[in-house]
């Protein structure tokens, strides 16, 4: 199916704007959120840039890496600090991690005694530590100090993070998921331990993402296309999804389609969630999947012209995708009004709920259909601005949003209406401070 | 009453058609007499027909001890400029004004010879059989062997248009001052070398004598002195005498700079620049040739002294040095390069100089939108005499006040009035009877002609009587400047109350009964409302020549109309001229007060710094409109492009013949300075020639844009409401064109330069998009270039595309009426430049708009803290469409300048913020020819 495209005009796209940052030199893969008004970039280029996203204005340049950067993480102040300060981890491929100082831009701290890369970084803001993930997991406290360590894992290392309840993590590792759980040791509070729990091996293909949706779920997705929703208390398997790009379940789609895919097409790339749904990018496709009904409630198999590395949920049922193609879209899940003798809609938004396909099941959910609602995902706007794959995006609500992209460029969409009024309310603050608003007589 | 036979009668087609040149005659009272110089050829501007030279130039005399008074050197150094012009007879008369009493030598009660540091003096004269009117800035340089020490010289700035002299004096005087000061500099240096040298002469004469006498004495054994000896004692004497009158001499061209530099109006010449002794000539001293008064009097050890004889030789025997020895080479070349400026600067007619400098200091006080669309770059451009590398220097205080004043004065203020006061009138010959006589009969037969006729005939007039010699001297350099930072304040009404203070304080003289005329110094200036002057127009057309005509020394100032005022000015001087009462009522009378625009004035007038700039006397080029004197009348009401247009059908006929050289000047309009080939403005006021050349270029280039190109609208709205347009071509030269051409149309985002990029041949981005504004891209048939397509595509929201190639366009629609009045093809207008101003007009009346809409405040904010934002959205929208009057797309077109505008105004000085791109979701569409 051809990807669904959107006109010139867009009414209901509100960015009418966009501020250009320029600073880096490489692909810009990371962005992250610091505070209200903060974020953080970094890509290949080692280098990390702090930024206001109401101006756009470069607030500091962080060099200290000497290769690319595989991760980063924000560690706001905890109220066990006496001033509250804003911290980043960030971890390069120079097997270094770096404190960093939002406020001063300075480098608080460096380790560097790692085997291998720190893939990924999780902060536990409960327990006050922070956890890196390589080829083994390794907790730290504030101050740097390791207080515990797994023993090597696989070569590989660890793909992914999550925080689970009771003090435990999920850590992907290759196509195993291992629920680790960090405990104190009786003898004192600062010995700290870390302790496999359990293994999870129902993945067919390496876990390429892994979110946590709330306290009792959380969601892994695989390289195949595999989607597991777990529960995170006792870690069983509450419902899985595979077969995503299977378009043979859907009797309107060319079969020919389903030749051409690749795996890579049909991989996870990315998960989010909000209490409802769990919204995936796989391939070029974006699905819906809903917790309650358990099934692909919406989806758009063709998104974008090449593979989502994003997908955001915004909190007015807007839906934020960005891909390799460069652009980023923007989608709206909508209600079908559907009357019972209309036949089910082909097309674009095939609306198709799928279990354990087989055709009965299928069956049964058509009939389930005709009483519920139907959604599909319909196209409100869409950001052209990068000229090569945007890697992330962060939603900075009425602030705008921040696209970072391999372009090296990262771009601010901002709602042109607000900036002009805000403009203005400066104008006229400058104008009174100047003294100009008095009558020259 | 009209019958209604009548009315048939005249709109029966056919006979329209047949009689339209065969209508019976106008009564004679209302036919306009035809131009009676038509058959020459010359324009009808052309005040006077007789003037010999082509166009304004400089000429430096002296009046040499030998041979009297002789022509130096002229700028442009070109035989052609000066023509027939005769110009040793002009140097006898400019320099036969004997200004200033300036005694150098003996002072009687005074042993020594006194040098005397006498001030220039700056004389406006005419010389109408010439059809020459010049400033003139007399001088003097010291020369050890001139008699008196003394060497009198003048620069000229010498004109047809006498208006341009008097309107520019000021100026002028400024220039030429520094041009002076230089001159002066350098000479003193000079002279002091001079000196210095003179006596080690003197010295080792003294020496040499003193031996010989010695020598005389011994070999002397007699009881008396022999005739030698007493001769060689004798000259002992001198000699030594020569050398304490030497030394004192010395001692006065020392202290000369340290006593000038109290004076906070003397700008001592200070050359910064090592690189310029370069051009000091080889044969000078080295020592010598280091620039500077500091070092100007330093040893110089390397002089071998010489025996000076008793007898010098006779005073025509010897050469006299040249202007170029007298005052070193370095400051010689500075002051051509000054004179050239100089000639550079007031280069061209004088309605050009005067508009420019008028919108000049009007763009400047438009601080808030001047960026738009004007090149402000000219406008912060320091003032001249600070540009002019030699004059800083020592006095650094004294030239940043005069700076700042000047700066908050801009060129505008042209304070007549303050010489009005220190004018010396020195009539000459008197030959007022005659004149008187004469006169009347003139004027009556005058008063019924038309303007130009009139204009003429005045100065034919003048031309035919033009005899005698009468000289006036205008104002010294002392009493002039002195008095024009405060007097001249003095004496203008700051804010003026409307029926009182708008017209300011004129003198205006004449002294018509010989060939030089000095002419109005204080023309009127002054405003009223344009009714006034529309009930009036014979009064304006008559009244300034029935005083012109009358001849008579003649002093009319006018205050206000309040005459007492006036008179009271006057009155000191009304023993030495004769006063025609009846012209100073009517010059008081309103009808002299000149319209002026409201918007540019009012604020002018209120800060004090912008006043009436003086005005032609011609009621025709008075003020702001004095370039269209034959539509004065028809103007009121007219928008500027339909002046335009009328305009210029009107009289292309008439100066066809000077169309072709000065086929893209700007001034169109020839007055008495028309020297046609000269019409190119001054490039110092435009910050280059070359931005002017641009600006013709462009505006001929967008006309034709407008007329071949029936999607020009969408296009110029493209960039008016900050949407890029890229120019897509295979041939560069195309390219370019087309993109000069829309560049007039292309607002600023900031100070810097204007948001284009003639040439591009790599693949856009959107940061260029961000950057520029209309771009030139490069076709091309390489892979490179279909990447190049592939971009366009991709940002095509962006972006608006012409493809001159293909003669596509692809944009959004535009719907609204501003771009087809700024875009009209089928517009009258010719010329590129009168465009580019006819551009520059509806620019202004948007920037006025975007202006109004972003300061106001409750068109961007709640009234109220409780009020929605949708109420504040409805009262902008409303103000827009019904308030400024804009349709449709013109909206967008204002909100983006109102944006730009906001923009600038909070960006704070030193960082340079980011630039945004704003853009809409809009449907483009695919225009084609």
């Amino acid at each position: 199916s051809s990807i669904q495209t959107i006109g010139e005009e867009q009414i209901q796209n509100p960015y009418t704007e966009l501020l250009v940052l320029k600073g880096h030199q490489d692909i810009v893969r990371f962005l992250v959120q610091i505070d209200d008004c903060r974020f953080a970039s970094a890509g290949d280029d080692g280098i990390i840039f702090l930024w206001n996203v109401q101006t756009g204005e470069k607030l500091h340049e962080l060099h200290g890496h000497t290769h690319k950067i595989t991760a980063i993480a924000p560690f706001s102040s905890s109220d066990v600090t006496d001033e509250k300060s804003d911290l980043i981890i960030t971890a390069s491929a120079d097997r270094t991690v770096i404190f960093w100082d939002c406020t001063s831009g300075r480098q608080i701290q460096k380790v560097s005694c790692f085997h291998s890369t720190v893939k990924c970084l999780t902060v536990l803001q409960r327990l006050n530590v922070w956890l890196s993930g390589g080829s083994d997991l390794c907790v730290w406290n504030r101050k740097l100090d390791l207080l515990c360590k797994t023993s090597h894992l696989t070569d590989a290392g660890v793909s992914a993070l999550v925080e689970l309840p009771k003090n435990c993590v999920a850590a992907a590792v290759g196509k195993e998921l291992i629920i680790f759980r960090l405990s104190a040791s009786n003898n004192g509070s600062e010995d700290w331990n870390i302790l496999e729990v359990k293994r999870l091996v129902d993945h067919q293909d390496n876990i390429s993402s892994l979110v946590s949706v709330n306290d009792l779920t959380f969601v892994t997705g695989s390289h195949i296309g595999e989607l597991i929703v777990w529960d995170a208390l006792d870690w069983t398997k509450q419902a899985s999804e595979c077969n995503f790009w299977d378009s043979s379940v859907h009797p309107d789609v060319q079969p020919e389609i389903k030749l051409s895919q690749s795996p890579h097409e049909t991989s996870v790339q990315h998960l989010t969630s909000d209490e409802e749904c769990v919204f995936a990018a796989v391939g070029k496709g974006i699905y819906v999947y809903n917790l309650q009904m358990k099934r692909v409630i919406a989806c758009q198999r063709a998104a974008h012209d090449s593979s989502v590395l994003h997908i955001e949920k915004l909190p007015n049922r807007q839906l934020i995708s960005c891909s390799e193609d460069g652009s980023v879209r923007i989608w709206e899940l909508r209600e079908k009004q559907q009357l019972p003798a209309e036949p089910v809609p082909t097309g674009f938004f095939s609306m198709w709920g799928f279990g354990r396909s087989n055709k009965q099941a299928n069956q049964a959910a058509k009939k389930m259909q005709e009483n519920t609602p139907v959604y599909f995902l319909e196209l409100v706007g869409d950001l052209i601005g990068h000229s090569s794959a945007v890697q992330m995006f962060l939603y900075f609500g009425e602030l705008g949003l921040a696209t970072c992209s391999a372009d090296h460029l990262i771009i601010l969409w901002k709602d042109g209406e607000r900036e002009s009024s805000l403009r203005s309310l400066t104008l006229f603050k400058k104008l009174a401070k100047n003294g100009d608003l008095l009558l020259k007589l | 009453m009209i019958s209604a036979p009548d009315v048939v009668a005249f709109t029966r087609e056919e006979e329209l058609e047949d009689d339209l040149y065969r209508e019976p005659p106008l009564p004679e009272e209302y036919s306009v007499p035809l131009f009676p110089f038509a058959g020459q050829g010359a324009n009808p501007w052309a005040k006077v027909a007789g003037s010999k030279f082509t166009r304004d130039f400089i000429l430096i005399s002296e009046f040499s001890e030998q041979v009297g008074p002789q022509p130096l050197l002229t700028i442009p150094d070109d035989a052609k400029v000066s023509g027939t012009f005769d110009l040793n007879y002009f140097s006898l008369r400019i320099m036969s004004v004997d200004y200033q009493a300036s005694f150098v030598g003996h002072p009687p009660g005074s042993a020594y010879p006194k040098l005397n540091f006498v001030e220039d003096s700056k004389v406006v004269l005419g010389d109408s059989k010439e059809g020459a009117f010049a400033y003139v800035h007399h001088l003097t340089l010291y020369d050890l062997e001139a008699r008196g020490f003394v060497r009198p010289f003048c620069m000229a700035y010498i004109s047809a248009d006498e208006h341009k002299i008097m309107q520019q004096f000021q100026e002028l005087s400024t220039e030429f001052s520094k041009a002076s000061e230089c001159l002066k500099t350098g000479n003193r240096k000079a002279f002091a070398n001079e000196l210095e040298k003179k006596l080690k002469d003197l010295d080792y004469t003294r020496t040499v004598l003193h031996n010989e006498t010695e020598q005389q004495k011994k070999a002397n054994d007699k009881g008396y002195y022999t005739t030698q000896a007493i001769e060689k004692a004798n000259e002992l004497a001198s000699v030594e005498k020569s050398i304490i009158e030497h030394q004192d001499l010395l001692r006065q061209i020392r202290s000369y700079p340290y006593r000038k530099l109290k004076d906070s109006e003397f700008h001592p010449y200070e050359p910064q620049c090592a690189l310029d002794r370069a051009d000091v000539g080889s044969d000078q001293d080295p020592a010598a040739s280091e620039p500077g008064e500091t070092h100007l009097y330093t040893h110089v050890p390397s002089y071998t002294p010489k025996l000076i004889k008793a007898k010098s030789a006779k005073c025509f025997d010897k050469k006299l040095k040249t202007l170029e020895e007298l005052c070193d080479v370095y400051f010689f070349t500075q002051t051509l390069d000054q004179l050239h400026h100089i000639e550079r600067t007031f280069r061209g007619d004088v309605c050009y100089l005067l508009t420019e400098q008028i919108s000049r200091a009007l763009l400047k006080q438009q601080s808030v939108t001047n960026f738009l669309f004007e090149d402000v770059s000219f406008l912060d451009e320091k003032p001249p005499e600070k540009q002019y590398r030699g004059c800083q220097g020592l006095g650094q205080e004294a030239i940043d006040e005069k700076c700042s004043e000047e700066s908050l004065a801009p060129k505008v203020v042209i304070s007549l009035g303050s010489y009005k006061s220190s004018v010396e009138c020195v009539p000459i010959k008197m030959e007022q009877e005659m004149d008187d006589s004469e006169e009347p009969k003139m004027s009556e037969s005058v008063m019924s002609e038309q303007q130009e006729n009139l204009d003429y005939l005045d100065a034919d007039i003048k031309g035919s009587i033009s005899s005698g010699e009468s000289i006036e001297v205008l104002g010294t350099e002392k009493s002039g400047s002195g008095l024009t930072k405060s007097e001249s304040q003095a004496s203008l009404p700051v804010i003026p109350s409307p029926q009182a203070g708008r017209s300011k304080v004129g003198s205006r003289r004449t002294v018509s009964e010989d060939s030089i005329e000095v002419l109005s110094t204080c023309p009127s200036e002054s405003l009223i409302p344009e009714d006034f002057k529309a009930s009036y127009p014979s009064a304006i057309n008559e009244e300034p020549y029935v005083d012109d005509d009358e001849g008579g020394l003649r002093f009319t100032p006018r205050a206000n109309p309040g005459v007492d005022d006036g008179q009271d000015d006057v009155s000191k001087q009304e023993s030495l001229v004769q006063v025609d009462a009846a012209c100073c009522i009517g010059k008081e009378s309103p009808n002299f007060l000149e319209p002026l625009p409201e918007l540019g004035q009012k604020p002018c007038e209120e800060d004090g710094v912008v006043r009436i700039p003086p005005q032609p006397y011609r009621p025709g080029e008075q003020g702001l409109r004095g370039g269209f004197p034959s539509h004065d009348g028809l103007s009121a009401g007219l928008l500027p492009y339909e002046l335009d247009s009328r305009y210029l059908t009107g009289s292309r006929e008439v100066s066809k013949s000077s169309l072709d050289e000065c086929s893209d000047s700007t001034s169109y309009i020839s007055s008495a300075a028309s020297t046609c080939s000269d019409r190119t403005p001054s490039p110092a006021r435009l910050g280059s020639a070359a931005g002017e050349r641009h600006r013709k270029r462009a505006g001929q280039n967008a006309l034709r844009f407008i007329r071949q190109y029936p999607f020009a609208h969408p296009a110029i709205y493209s960039l008016l409401s900050g949407r890029t347009l890229v120019v897509l071509g295979e041939d560069e030269n195309m390219v370019k064109k087309l993109v000069t051409a829309l560049s007039i149309f292309v607002p600023n985002c900031g100070v810097y330069a204007k948001p284009v990029k003639h040439w591009v041949t790599s693949t856009l981005h959107l940061v260029d998009f961000q950057k520029w504004k209309l771009i030139g891209l490069q076709r091309a048939v390489s892979p490179a270039g279909v990447n190049v397509l592939h971009a366009l595509g991709r940002y095509s929201r962006y972006l608006s595309i012409l493809d001159a190639d293909s003669k596509t366009l692809r944009c959004p629609l535009y719907k609204g009426t501003v771009v087809a009045r700024l875009a009209d093809h089928r517009t009258q207008i010719k010329r590129g430049s009168t465009y580019y101003m006819h551009v520059q007009s509806i620019l202004t009346q948007l920037c006025s708009k975007a202006f109004l809409f972003t300061f106001c405040h409750h068109l961007h904010l709640p009234i109220s803290e409780t009020e929605p934002e949708e109420s504040v959205v409805n009262r902008r929208m409303n103000f827009l469409k019904l308030q400024l009057g804009l349709a449709n797309e013109d909206i967008k077109i204002v909100q983006y300048l109102a944006e730009l505008l906001k923009l600038h105004y909070i960006q704070e000085p030193g960082q340079g913020g980011n630039p945004l791109l704003r853009f809409d979701y809009v449907p483009s569409f695919l225009y084609k020819i």
